[in-house]
């Protein structure tokens, strides 16, 4: 049979450097393929050269057979070719049957729009799709999760035939990601082509069919997930060998590093309580909105609680801004790096600096000495790959943004670290470094909390776990008394 | 593309700093090359006291634009300047006005004392503006454009809608003195330009200011008092809006009324030209000052050529146009 898709040879430069040498992919009518590969993989490009933002430098892309090329996003939607982006543009203040038919309004007799009809073909569309949506609900008052369901309705609305998700599980809990993958298995029953660009590893085993790995740049290649394991799959990604994925080296003492009593935050959390241990690492499990990062908010002085007492080692502390909390030592490795971690427009070198500015200006001019050398001691401590320090943090990849944000709060010296989804969004190789990152640091008497939702993670990781449900602890346990299913039936 | 152009791409560190050279000092050249062609075109203009003149033009709006530049840097705007230049010139001019009608009580005073006062009254003003903006979130351009009306309805309260004339001579010299043939103004924006310069590269405060105009929630995570820089920023414009109004109403010899309307557009264009980005986090002060600085020196190349002043309000518009879409371009291009 003629496959959907089949792209050979694609290449494209940036200004010199090649961004992807050989790109090579094949995709079925009626299945679910995982694109695998590192940040730096040439992914990205790939996708955007597919769905005509950028135009490629050779090769051959053909879409039922049929070499295309598109000059726009908008061309390749037309001829059934759609993307689910990772940061989703949705317009907040229009209905949903607005944003499916957005540019395409049926019009009435008088050159209105026809309201009826839209909302009509909108419902009748997300009812096939079995998407619990009403067509007429604004967009900003769906979740993110809604939201991707909408934009896949979009996708089919346009008669998509080849439906490209890049990390769509990145911003929603575990459940709604099982919503998510019940919606991709009706598509594929269509006769769909579904590509799934994700690096968790777990969900592509769980969803996919087949799978093509690029590394550097170039194929390295593809077959079924059925005659493929966990490893092997990883080995492909990295091009090389790098043993247990989850390797802990730290041993948890008695002494209480954080004790958390009966932490409440009036609508968000209620009576939370916990006592993480120097040298632990104690994980915090939960779907997205189930109160995880709003317990670290009021740790760390972003939000008030309504009740409740926290102990440092020992010692009652009293915590109204972030700057009290770090006075602590305490350091918060926000969810979203972009969003709340890093100042984009600025160098590695003053991020790094960023959480350290008093210190490093005791005379209120900053000790230019001073930050050179914190910055050159946290780039070669974790290993980011930045060409110079004073280069734009915006320009490194995912991994080494990830570990400007862990520099910036280990040059603080923390006695307790707060961790929020550390890994999101990185790649294999990094995060091994930064699990062991994580890892030395317990080892060496720091006190760890750590959310995310990453199950295999928090599993890996966790010495117990804290599982949280609608705002309220649902348990702590031993990371040897869990496993996955009862995490997930906990938490839900 | 040329082949210097390949070459230098090839490893990417290169384009970086070719990148950064052109960022950095693409507005010089473009100043540069101004200043060239004026000189070629017209003898008068690079004559000492054509210089002065034009730096005795500029000191004004540079100061102003100074202090716009540390409200824009925080993402902010502040369309004030303008009647905070009137209310500040005013208030100060009627503690040292010989006129029996139009000064307070006790009038002359020192000039000392004016300096101080006139200062205050720009410091207050900022002040409220940056409570509004800080602690109530209320939008900067909209807190500024209450002050804009505020302030000018206060300046015209105050003075009875009257210029305040008769400005003792010793409060005169900060407008029309000299020190070693160089105007006071200039001294004065030279000054603010170098202190303002040191602040924003090299001081603890000048990193926060940057911090929360690139990220302000990364900011606030990483411990900063958000609230608090950004209600300074508004202080400093303040201060530096005081000060130029009193440069203006001591050249002129009487602060009046109707002073510094529309200076805000002028001191934005200044900072816009100069490559502050109006989304925060990313702009110099000498980008400002090279700003000011070619928006004077083309007023005064189109005087010299004997251009309707009309004109210049044209060409004026494209110049601020034209700048941001050859940054918009840079940025593209990378």
């Amino acid at each position: 049979m003629q496959p959907l898709l089949k792209v050979e040879g694609l290449k494209k430069s940036f200004g010199g450097v090649a961004a992807l040498r050989d790109g090579r992919f094949e995709l079925e009518a009626g299945s679910v393929h995982a694109l695998c590969g590192g940040n730096g993989a040439g992914k990205s490009t790939f996708l955007s050269i597919l769905m005509g933002i950028h135009k490629r430098d050779g090769g051959t892309i053909l879409h039922h057979g049929k070499p295309v090329e598109f000059s726009s996003p908008a061309e390749a939607l037309h001829s059934g070719i759609a993307i689910i982006e990772q940061e989703l543009s949705t317009v907040p203040h229009m209905s949903v049957a607005e944003n499916i038919y957005l540019g395409r309004e049926p019009s009435t007799r008088f050159g209105g729009i026809d309201f009826k009809t839209m909302n009509r073909n909108a419902q009748a569309l997300l009812d096939r799709l079995g998407f619990d949506i009403s067509a007429t609900q604004y967009m900003m008052n769906l979740s993110v999760a809604q939201m991707q369901l909408v934009e896949i309705a979009k996708a089919l609305s346009h008669e998509a035939d080849v439906i490209f998700m890049d990390e769509p599980t990145s911003a929603i809990g575990e459940k709604e990601a099982q919503h998510l993958f019940a919606a991709i298995e009706r598509l594929k029953a269509e006769g769909k082509g579904i590509v799934y660009v994700s690096h968790r590893l777990s969900e592509i085993f769980q969803i996919a069919d087949s799978y093509t790995v690029f590394r550097d740049g170039a194929f390295v290649g593809d077959g079924k997930l059925a005659d493929i394991d966990r490893p092997g799959l990883i080995r492909m990604i990295v091009g090389r060998e790098l043993g247990e994925e989850y390797i802990k080296t730290n041993t948890p003492t008695e002494i209480p590093g954080l004790e958390v009593q009966s932490l409440s935050a009036s609508g968000k959390i209620e009576d939370i309580s916990f006592t993480a241990h120097k040298g632990e690492i104690f994980g915090i499990y939960g779907l997205m909105g189930s109160g995880r990062t709003e317990i670290f908010d009021c740790l760390f002085g972003l939000d008030r609680p309504s009740a409740g007492k926290i102990h440092l080692e020992g010692q009652p502390v009293s915590i109204r801004k972030p700057a009290d909390a770090m006075a602590e030592g305490i350091a918060f490795v926000t969810e979203d790096r972009k969003l709340t971690g890093l100042n984009l427009t600025d160098s590695v070198r003053n991020n790094i600096c960023l959480a350290s500015l008093p210190e490093m200006s005791p005379a209120f001019v900053m000790q230019r000495k001073s930050e050179q050398a914190a910055s050159a001691d946290m780039m070669a401590r974790f290993g980011i790959k930045a060409a110079r320090d004073k280069m734009p943090v915006s320009g490194l990849s995912g991994g080494n943004q990830q570990k400007v944000v862990l520099g910036k709060w280990f040059l603080r010296e923390p006695r307790v670290l707060l961790l929020d989804e550390p890994t999101r969004g990185v790649d294999v190789g990094a995060k091994r470094e930064i699990y062991r990152i994580i890892c030395d640091f317990a080892a060496a008497g720091g006190t760890v909390v750590m959310i995310s939702s990453e199950i295999d993670e928090i599993l890996g990781m966790s010495d117990r776990i804290l599982v949280m449900r609608q705002g309220r602890s649902a348990g702590i346990y031993d990371r040897q008394e869990t496993d996955a299913q009862s995490l997930v039936h906990l938490s839900t | 593309m040329s082949s210097v152009e390949n070459k230098t791409s090839n490893t990417w560190l290169n384009s970086d700093r070719r990148r950064l050279i052109v960022q950095e000092y693409g507005i010089f050249f473009a100043f540069l090359l101004l200043v060239g062609i004026l000189a070629v075109s017209n003898e008068f203009f690079l004559t000492p006291g054509n210089i002065s003149n034009v730096l005795l033009q500029t000191s004004i709006n540079g100061i102003l634009a100074i202090g716009m530049t540390f409200v824009i840097l925080t993402r902010g705007i502040d369309l004030s300047v303008g009647s905070v230049v009137a209310l500040a010139g005013i208030v100060s001019a009627s503690f040292v006005t010989s006129s029996a009608t139009a000064g307070v009580f006790g009038a002359p005073y020192p000039m000392a004392l004016a300096l101080v006062i006139g200062i205050l009254v720009g410091v207050g003003c900022g002040a409220l503006v940056g409570l509004i903006v800080a602690r109530f979130s209320v939008p900067a351009f909209v807190a500024t454009l209450g002050m804009l009306s505020a302030a000018r309805g206060a300046t015209l309260i105050y003075g009875g809608g009257r210029p305040v004339p008769g400005l003792t001579p010793e409060f005169r010299w900060i407008g029309t003195g000299n020190i070693l043939g160089v105007p006071m103004p200039v001294i004065l924006l030279a000054l603010v330009f170098l202190v303002s310069w040191w602040v924003l590269a090299r001081t603890r405060f000048g990193r926060y200011i940057y911090a929360v105009g690139g990220n302000p929630r990364a900011a606030k995570t990483s411990g900063l008092n958000v609230s608090r820089i950004r209600f300074l920023v508004y202080v400093i414009s303040g201060a530096l809006s005081g000060l130029a109004g009193m440069i203006l109403s001591a050249r002129t010899g009487s602060a009046l009324p109707q002073a510094g309307i529309a200076y805000e557009l002028d001191a934005i264009a200044a900072v816009v030209i100069g490559g502050t980005s109006l989304s925060g986090g990313v702009g110099r002060v000498t980008g400002t000052l090279i700003g000011a600085l070619i928006i004077g020196v083309m007023n005064n190349g189109l005087d010299l050529m004997g251009i309707q002043s009309y004109y210049q309000q044209v060409l004026k518009g494209a110049l601020i146009v034209g700048a941001v879409m050859l940054d918009q371009k840079r940025n593209q291009g990378d």
